[in-house]
């Protein structure tokens, strides 16, 4: 079977570190050889594989041989459970630097030093929420990433943010192979999302490929760094990560998206109540005023 | 085909040997893949063509050879008019090999500048690492008394803070805090030389007289600050100092790198030589006031004249040729009240005595230019003072109210009406004008000579000679140390103009028998 390169976008903080390492550990128990690239100068992408606190990047190591050129696979690759293999991108602390060029660094010594062997049945991307410059868009630039999963939530925001998205996804799409694959519902368990993320998936486009509910189990898997399907393989919460597992494994419907304006995305969000309707009225109305009136 | 120790030839006339000729066609055939001669001379002629200036005037994503250069370039020559001060750019070491050699080559001299060489992780990281580094090392090594660091684009895009780096330096012990490191953003995307230039003095300015200020009081010592810009014609410096001693004006010439960019083959190497004191840099905001040579390009560093050291920064013209000589002298006469000199006004004599020696030669001719604002500008003005035509004034890097000023100058002249004034554009767009609109000559940098070419190319009579001034010359020697401001400037561009009409008279006219008659041992 070919190599599947997938990335991991999504709104920061909704959890996609999270449900990357739990889905990839769902993927492992399958049978299936993958490695995770981490692309957050936070480096946080892979601690529930590894139980460890971060692991050391490959910006951090090259800082400190002195170049990129000074290092080796096995410097920077680290094995975890199931036998996933992880590697950090890394990049400056906040304000400093590029984080961008961060990544696009990490990428390509990882493809020069061959870390994308033939075993090898699938690449997750985990992307930092904000796709800010050329750097974040790197896994979905030529030959890389070909499936974009969307990890969302019935939060305006997220909903947002998976619209730009896909905005970039078609920017790039149509000059390579990049579609999008789904979206992913992590659940916050606000009112009819399991609706409403279907509904917004239809719009782009694509499929909402599973629903996530939200579990605390995940939360208690975290505090010991260990996925759900470690911590707790027989939990229903670690069944939902198989399925989505498995739901990729089986993926066919792979898109160029058709993101929305933002009149449609807001009108999808009246119609399920997220967003209430504008009074055009009171619009540049102070409190004085609106007292007078 | 091999060279013989007895005759070596250059690749000219070399390549012209019949075996050199029958490998480069084959060369041509087999491997070139290009198409045939009579194509390319087609696409040639078309691009001589007003449809294809047209279509060239329409240009929007390209710039093809800008007749500017980059922001450091200018930060660079402003460091290197500065006493024992070491150029540094923060960056790629790319960058700062270009500014060398581009200066190397102008100026034929060895140009000490240094860079703190950020690779891959510097741009991931920052640079600030490469800066504390750099700085203890260049300090160490090379033992400047200042350094005045700029940066490349690359510290620019990842936003690199020069303020808080340069602080940390000296926080952490990597050079003494009392250390003179003035400093400048000077991104290459924004501006040009000329833009890096008065960024890099600005800095100066800053580090020097910022939080010195209690202590000035405006006309305290007396003196008269002169800020040169982006000046590469060494003897213009040198113009400047002997015009205001011999007005017996107490001066400051703040960046002067005459010395360092001009120093002797005496057997001793001088990394350092000459140029602006600190002390000089520290007293300046005590001057009567500070007068810039090329005001369209000082603009920062004006402002921070009126608005820091509270002088009037009196505006004025960059002092070429006549008019804009005279009201410089008549300026400095103002704000000192010292007389212009007798041995002034007799240079102005001689100026005038000269220009109406040649006015016959230079009456009605047309000549096109480009380059940087200010001595556009200036050129301008002298060339309708001679009763020559400036046809097309080409300055990539000005803008708008520069452009209405030029036209403004040129409306007023007989000989400006004429005149066709193009900002943002390139010399790609200057060659289209040299074939649709062929003046007599073209005046500017070394560049124009393949447009000289290939104007060449299209015929004789449609060849447009290039007279070289400008910056860069890299291919005729020692222009660099000529003057083109004040009397002297213009006699210099005087000479320059009438004898390079004559010659082109004398070329047209060498033919025996049939146009010699003109070919006159007098003109």
């Amino acid at each position: 079977m070919a190599l599947r390169q997938c990335a991991i976008y999504g709104k920061g903080g909704i959890g996609k570190s999270t449900t990357t390492q739990n889905l990839v550990a769902g993927l492992a128990e399958l049978g299936q050889k993958v490695m995770i690239v981490g692309c957050d100068p936070k480096a946080d992408s892979t601690r529930l594989i590894l139980h460890s606190k971060a692991q050391e990047t490959i910006m951090h190591l090259a800082a400190e041989a002195g170049s990129v050129e000074d290092l080796e696979l096995e410097d920077v690759l680290r094995m975890g459970y199931s036998d996933i293999k992880c590697v950090e991108s890394g990049g400056p602390e906040p304000g400093v630097g590029c984080a961008g060029r961060g990544v696009i660094t990490a990428i390509n010594f990882l493809e020069e030093e061959g870390a994308y062997d033939e075993d090898l049945n699938f690449v997750f991307y985990d992307v930092l929420g904000d796709v800010v410059c050329g750097g974040f868009a790197m896994p979905i630039r030529e030959n890389k990433a070909q499936e974009i999963y969307i990890v969302v939530s019935g939060e305006m925001m997220a909903m947002y943010a998976a619209n730009n998205i896909s905005k970039g996804i078609v920017k790039y799409a149509k000059s390579g192979g990049v579609r999008l694959a789904g979206l992913i519902c992590n659940s916050r368990n606000t009112d009819r999302e399991n609706e409403l993320i279907e509904a917004l998936a239809k719009k782009l486009g694509t499929h909402m490929i599973h629903f996530v509910p939200r579990d605390n189990a995940v939360q208690r898997a975290e505090i010991r760094r260990m996925t759900v399907i470690e911590y707790d393989p027989a939990h229903k919460q670690a069944e939902e990560y198989r399925e989505l597992a498995r739901k990729i494994v089986d993926n066919k419907n792979l898109v160029i998206p058709t993101p929305i304006s933002m009149d449609e995305l807001e009108d999808l969000l009246m119609e399920f109540g997220v967003l209430e309707e504008e009074d055009e009225s009171i619009i540049g109305q102070t409190a004085a005023a609106a007292a007078a009136a | 085909m091999s060279q013989t120790v007895a005759d070596i030839k250059p690749s000219y006339p070399l390549f012209r040997a019949d075996d050199y000729r029958e490998d480069l066609a084959k060369k041509r055939a087999r491997v070139e893949e290009c198409h045939d001669p009579e194509r390319m001379e087609e696409v040639f002629r078309w691009t001589t063509t007003e449809e294809y200036q047209e279509l060239n005037f329409q240009r929007q994503a390209l710039t093809i050879n800008p007749a500017k250069a980059c922001q450091p370039l200018g930060a660079v020559l402003c460091a290197l008019g500065f006493e024992k001060t070491l150029p540094y750019v923060h960056g790629s070491q790319g960058c700062v090999a270009y500014f060398r050699t581009y200066f190397n080559r102008h100026f034929k001299e060895p140009v000490a500048c240094v860079s703190d060489s950020m690779t891959e992780d510097a741009a991931v990281f920052g640079g600030q690492k490469n800066l504390f580094e750099g700085l203890a090392n260049a300090k160490a090594l090379y033992k400047p008394e200042m350094i005045a660091v700029s940066t490349t684009c690359m510290a620019e895009v990842i936003g690199d803070d020069l303020n808080a780096f340069i602080g940390n330096a000296k926080k952490e012990g990597h050079i003494e805090p009392e250390f003179p490191i003035p400093f400048a953003h000077t991104p290459s995307f924004v501006g040009s030389h000329t833009t890096g230039w008065d960024n890099m003095f600005e800095g100066i300015q800053r580090y020097f007289t910022l939080n010195a200020m209690d202590d000035k009081e405006v006309g305290s010592n007396g003196k008269l600050n002169l800020v040169p810009g982006f000046e590469t014609y060494l003897g213009n410096y040198r113009v400047m100092h002997r015009m205001l001693r011999e007005m017996g004006v107490d001066y400051s010439l703040l960046c002067d790198p005459t010395e360092v960019l001009d120093t002797p083959a005496d057997g001793e190497y001088r990394m350092y030589d000459g140029g602006t004191g600190m002390e000089e840099m520290k007293d300046a905001p005590n001057a009567i006031d500070t007068l810039f040579l090329q005001p369209w390009q000082s603009v920062k560093s004006r402002k921070f004249v009126k608005g820091t050291w509270r002088q009037p920064a009196t505006e004025i013209n960059i002092p070429m040729g006549l008019a804009w000589t005279d009201a410089f002298l008549m300026q400095v006469s103002a704000l000192t009240g010292k007389p212009i000199p007798a041995s002034l006004t007799k240079e102005r004599g001689r100026l005038v005595d000269m220009m109406t020696d040649s006015h016959a030669w230079l009456h009605g001719k047309k000549f096109a230019l480009y380059g940087d604002a200010d001595f556009a500008l200036g050129l301008t003005k002298f060339l309708l003072e001679l009763g020559a035509e400036p046809t097309h004034v080409l300055v990539n890097h000005a803008n708008k109210r520069y452009r209405k000023a030029l036209e403004q100058l040129c409306a007023e002249s007989p000989y400006g009406r004429n005149t066709q004034v193009h900002t943002g554009k390139d010399l790609w767009h200057f060659r289209s004008l040299m074939f649709t609109d062929k003046p007599d000559f073209m005046i500017g940098n070394s560049y124009g000579k393949f447009i000289q070419r290939d104007t060449l190319h299209k015929g004789k009579a449609h060849e447009v000679p290039l007279i070289r001034i400008g910056f860069p010359i890299f291919d005729r020697h020692h222009l660099h140390r000529m003057t083109t401001l004040g009397y002297e400037g213009a006699m210099y561009l005087l000479t320059t103009l009438v004898n390079a009409v004559l010659e082109r008279l004398d070329e047209e006219t060498r033919e025996m028998g049939v146009t010699d008659y003109n070919y006159d041992l007098i003109r």
